[in-house]
């Protein structure tokens, strides 16, 4: 990074809500349907038609507003931006304007393990568009309008980044934060969540902003921060070697990692901004926001602070498993079902859980193995019926199919031995077949006590309960000493 | 029986004295005998046929209302579901709806039988039916004389007795204005009290669907189908519909009429002028109180209406680009081709010139000269209204300066036909109800006489219209050669 120059940074981020069916309209939103089926009259915009706003997308606004501690529009306006494009049916996109629905608040970042407050300026519900199909259709463009209509909320920050690691930080807490309150599934190949950034660069000190550039539609944490670097590198490049910076809209192409000039200020639409005739205002009072209060869940900073409390886990851990609301919720659910220590719940999730999740590439909620199952499995290795070791194996096994802990563990005959008899004999056994070695234990040489647990262990599978034999094994060869002493 | 209104329509159909079938034939033929009048954009004929049938058996099985077979009209604003409906535009002319309006599915579902599509000045933006693409509408009672607009389609077909009623929209007067030209009974009611669900849209916040018949009654029964809360409109209003019918013959004894000083200044047509004074007259006999207000706002309306009205146009024709439905340009070279010339060549001029306007007035740089201070003259308007409604219970006045102009008198010169809606323009700005109903004739041309009321106070409006008809019978008048 260059000495003498900073960056500043701006996102703006358009989230879609999780709402089954659209902003204005019946319609549902699923993603992937045959083009022009999950379109109604409304959202083709027919002559006629009325938009009726879905209330469940005013009370996601309202719950994420709550969870940024931002102030909530007693009273918010919708707006028409007017722009004709073949994927905007109506010629104008209903959104908000003057009066969006949440207000300023404000979301924390960790940055090299200090913590910085990004602003955030404040969000608002709008329509989303269409989409263009240029291939395929003969040098014709097609239009898919399934996608018209779905609720968004476009979150916009203040200019308080100072770096594409910044901006990445802000953009994966926020992600976090509306996966966590359960208002966007995040999804951002598919589109559901996605950034516009505002990058300038000014002499360090300076008060001013510079003229600033925004790169539109980036769907990508890792593009987000290739993107704001090239633009970096442009800029300062562009300024030093005397240069005028342009206000411009530009896109970032990932194959050739650049962004490129998509049109300058001048030549940006006049939206000609004017409240919605056909939608009342939206009013938000005091019922409305405790009714949505009500359901807000404990949000991640929260619960890594109470994880780290109650369950005594480190910082790592506490952070690891509060990354998503689904993982911290799987982890308490483990532990409630099993009654284990914490410390060996968070262990299994965050290790061989996670481990597995992640070489298959699934999701928590996709997990073969629910917290019932492995609340099993955990039962079994605090009761010592079996040995971490061999718990690895049952939770293979698990993966696999749909058997429990016990079921594995009966049908493979994995039960740890803790019978003092059994082992006893086989011990015996070994000391018997082995002379050399007990005469080199009995000189001295401690490290062949390892030598006697491994074939303890190999003899009986690995099944006997370790610590049993540690203090058999110790106590035998002592014995046998005393023997040959006597 | 095509002269009776509908509420003695109503009662034939039920003694027998014809069926809703012989009732239909009967208007369908008049519709083809007088086409001359232009009045009809489509008539569906087959539906109409079947609808009588349907109803003529609900009618038999004894579970009919008081529309149950009777012909009636729609406006071609309302989509009506696989019928063409134009909206008086080429840019919709080829444009089947796939839907219907709330309006028109009410009136189906109450058994009404829907002779047609009536003609209308292109997307409503007008005062004289002459911007329709289909050509313009004669008035019966002059034919060479306008039948007024937006609603011209509506009013003649009700006064030429072409149907037994009609509906109609009202942005700025489209309603009122017409039915004051062709001498019919218009109701444009409380902004929300009918949905504009499958209106198509002109003015959003001044839109408002409205009956348009020969009398009081039938406007009352009419409205009795249409009005009501719809949640596929927003801003229709959740109240509930009194029974129209019912107040008709209450006493208006000690009623309080405000007339407006400035709806009596030089403007007004002295004929025209002592017609109205007559009418008030008729109501003083009947026990109203009459006094004068003032209403020092009104003369904001049309500069207000003419900066909001084409704003939010400017945005609500928006959707008619050529891409999904309507006309499309021959061989679009590119886009902006496709967007420029299918607009260019299937809009009309005044259409057009509404678009321009409003596009500028919401223009950066000029919003708040004109739209936010257009906005604010509305409230002052509002202010007006109410105060003056907490004086008096009604207001009263003229529709229009003059009778019927001649076509293509005022066509040529926009600003003129904008200004002769200075008594109706006002009362959208505001939201408030109001009729015209007709109160003589100056040269042989209806006069309408304007009732403004307090909000959702259609009933009242109707009882006030009603008993004015009890003891005149302008309403009564056929014009010649329509008997």
């Amino acid at each position: 990074m260059n000495e003498q120059w900073e960056t500043v940074i701006g996102l703006e981020i358009h989230t879609q809500l999780a709402t089954k069916s659209k902003i204005f309209s019946g319609a549902a939103t699923a993603y992937g349907a045959a083009p022009n089926t999950q379109a109604c009259a409304v959202d083709l915009g027919l002559p006629g038609v009325l938009p009726v706003l879905n209330k469940e997308a005013v009370r996601m606004a309202v719950k994420f507003g709550m969870a940024i501690e931002a102030e909530i529009a007693p009273y918010s306006v919708f707006a028409r931006k007017n722009y004709f494009y073949p994927d905007l049916p109506k010629g104008y996109q209903i959104s908000q304007f003057e009066l969006p629905i949440v207000g300023a608040g404000h979301l924390d970042i960790e940055i090299d393990g200090t913590s910085k407050r990004i602003g955030i300026t404040r969000a608002h519900l709008e329509e989303d568009a269409g989409k263009s199909l240029h291939e395929n259709f003969h040098g014709l463009t097609g239009i898919d309008l399934n996608r018209a209509g779905t609720p968004l909320l476009e979150i916009v920050s203040e200019p308080d980044m100072r770096s594409a690691k910044e901006a990445v930080a802000y953009m994966k807490k926020l992600h976090e934060l509306v996966r966590y309150l359960g208002i966007s599934d995040g999804n951002m190949q598919e589109g559901s969540f996605r950034c516009d950034a505002n990058v300038s660069v000014r002499p360090k000190g300076q008060k001013q902003f510079g003229t600033r550039a925004e790169i539109k539609n980036i769907n990508s944490f890792k593009f987000v921060e290739k993107a704001i670097n090239y633009e970096i590198d442009r800029q300062i490049e562009l300024i030093e070697s005397g240069g005028k910076m342009i206000q411009e809209t530009r896109l970032y192409d990932s194959v050739k990692d650049e962004t490129r000039s998509m049109r300058s200020k001048e030549e940006a639409n006049d939206y000609r901004y004017f409240p919605d005739p056909d939608l009342l205002p939206v009013v938000v009072n005091e019922e409305f926001k405790a009714q949505v209060k009500s359901t807000l869940p404990e949000l991640p900073h929260a619960r890594k602070q109470r994880f780290k409390q109650q369950y005594l886990l480190d910082e790592e851990s506490a952070a690891l498993l509060t990354s998503s609301r689904q993982l911290a919720d799987y982890f308490e659910a483990v532990i409630k079902e099993s009654g284990c220590e914490a410390r060996l719940c968070a262990n299994w999730v965050t290790g061989d859980l996670s481990a597995a999740l992640n070489k298959a590439g699934l999701d928590i909620i996709d997990t073969p193995v629910s917290h019932e199952r492995l609340a099993g499995l955990l039962v079994r290795i605090a009761d010592n019926s079996i040995s971490g070791k061999i718990a690895k194996q049952v939770f293979e096994e698990m993966w696999k199919n749909a058997a429990t802990a016990d079921e594995i563990i009966a049908a493979k005959g994995l039960r740890q031995i803790s019978d003092t008899g059994a082992i006893e004999t086989i011990i015996d056994k070994i000391i018997a077949e082995n002379p050399d070695q007990v005469e080199q234990y009995r000189s001295g040489k401690d490290k062949v006590f390892g030598f006697f647990v491994g074939q303890v262990m190999k003899e009986m599978h690995g099944k006997a309960n370790p610590g049993e034999v540690n203090k058999m094994l110790k106590a035998k060869l002592a014995d046998s000493h005393l023997k040959t002493k006597g | 029986m095509h002269n009776k209104t509908i509420a003695d329509l109503a009662k034939g159909l039920r003694s027998g004295e014809f069926s809703s079938l012989e009732l239909t034939l009967a208007f369908i033929n008049r519709i083809k005998q007088y086409s001359q009048l232009n009045c009809y954009i489509t008539v569906t004929e087959e539906l109409a046929v079947q609808a009588a049938r349907a109803a003529d058996d609900r009618l038999a099985a004894g579970n009919a209302n008081l529309l149950t077979g009777i012909p009636i009209a729609q406006k071609d604003i309302f989509c009506t579901e696989g019928v063409k409906t134009s909206c008086g535009s080429r840019i919709l002319d080829n444009f089947i709806a796939p839907y219907s309006a709330t309006t028109v599915e009410k009136f189906t579902k109450s058994g009404a039988v829907m002779l047609g599509k009536l003609n209308m000045d292109e997307f409503a933006m007008g005062s004289s039916n002459e911007t329709s693409y289909y050509g313009a509408v004669k008035n019966p009672w002059d034919m060479t004389a306008v039948p007024g607009g937006s609603s011209g389609g509506s009013a003649a077909a009700v006064a030429a007795r072409l149907t037994a009623g009609a509906t109609g929209t009202d942005t700025g007067g489209s309603i009122r204005q017409p039915a004051a030209l062709c001498g019919v009974t218009g109701l444009k009611p409380t902004y929300g009290r009918v949905s504009r669900y499958g209106m198509i849209a002109y003015a959003s916040s001044l839109d408002q669907g409205g009956p348009m018949a020969r009398s009081a009654e039938d406007a009352a029964i009419m409205l009795q189908t249409m009005a009501g809360f719809d949640e596929k409109d927003s801003t229709s209003v959740d109240l509930p519909v009194p029974d129209y019918k019912q107040g008709l013959d209450n006493r208006i004894e000690g009623l309080k009429i405000g007339l407006p000083k400035e709806f009596f200044s030089e403007g007004l047509n002295s004929a025209v002028a002592s017609t109205i004074e007559t009418a008030v007259d008729e109501y003083r006999k009947l026990g109203a109180q009459i006094t004068e207000i003032s209403m020092p706002n009104l003369k904001l309306a049309i500069p207000a209406y003419y900066v909001i009205a084409p704003a939010e146009c400017s945005a609500n024709l928006s959707r008619f680009d050529g891409v999904r439905y309507g006309y499309r340009c021959q061989n679009p070279a590119d886009l902006t081709d496709l967007y420029t010339r299918s607009r260019g060549e299937a809009f009309g001029r005044e259409v057009k010139r509404r678009i321009l306007i409003g596009t500028y007035a919401l223009s950066a740089g000029y919003y708040d000269a004109y739209y936010i201070k257009a906005q604010k003259v509305r409230r002052l308007i509002s202010e007006d209204f109410k105060n003056a409604l907490t004086k008096v219970d009604v207001i009263m006045g003229p529709v229009t300066p003059t009778t019927a102009f001649g076509i293509g008198e005022k066509i040529g010169n926009p600003i003129e036909m904008y200004l002769s809606d200075f008594y109706t323009i006002a009362i959208n700005l505001a939201g408030v109800p109001a009729m015209s109903i007709p109160a003589g004739f100056v040269n042989g041309k209806p006069v309408g006489l304007q009732i403004i009321g307090n909000y959702f106070a259609e009933d009242r409006l109707l009882n006030i219209a009603h008993q004015y008809q009890q003891v005149t019978d302008w309403h009564l008048q056929i014009p010649k050669g329509f008997e």
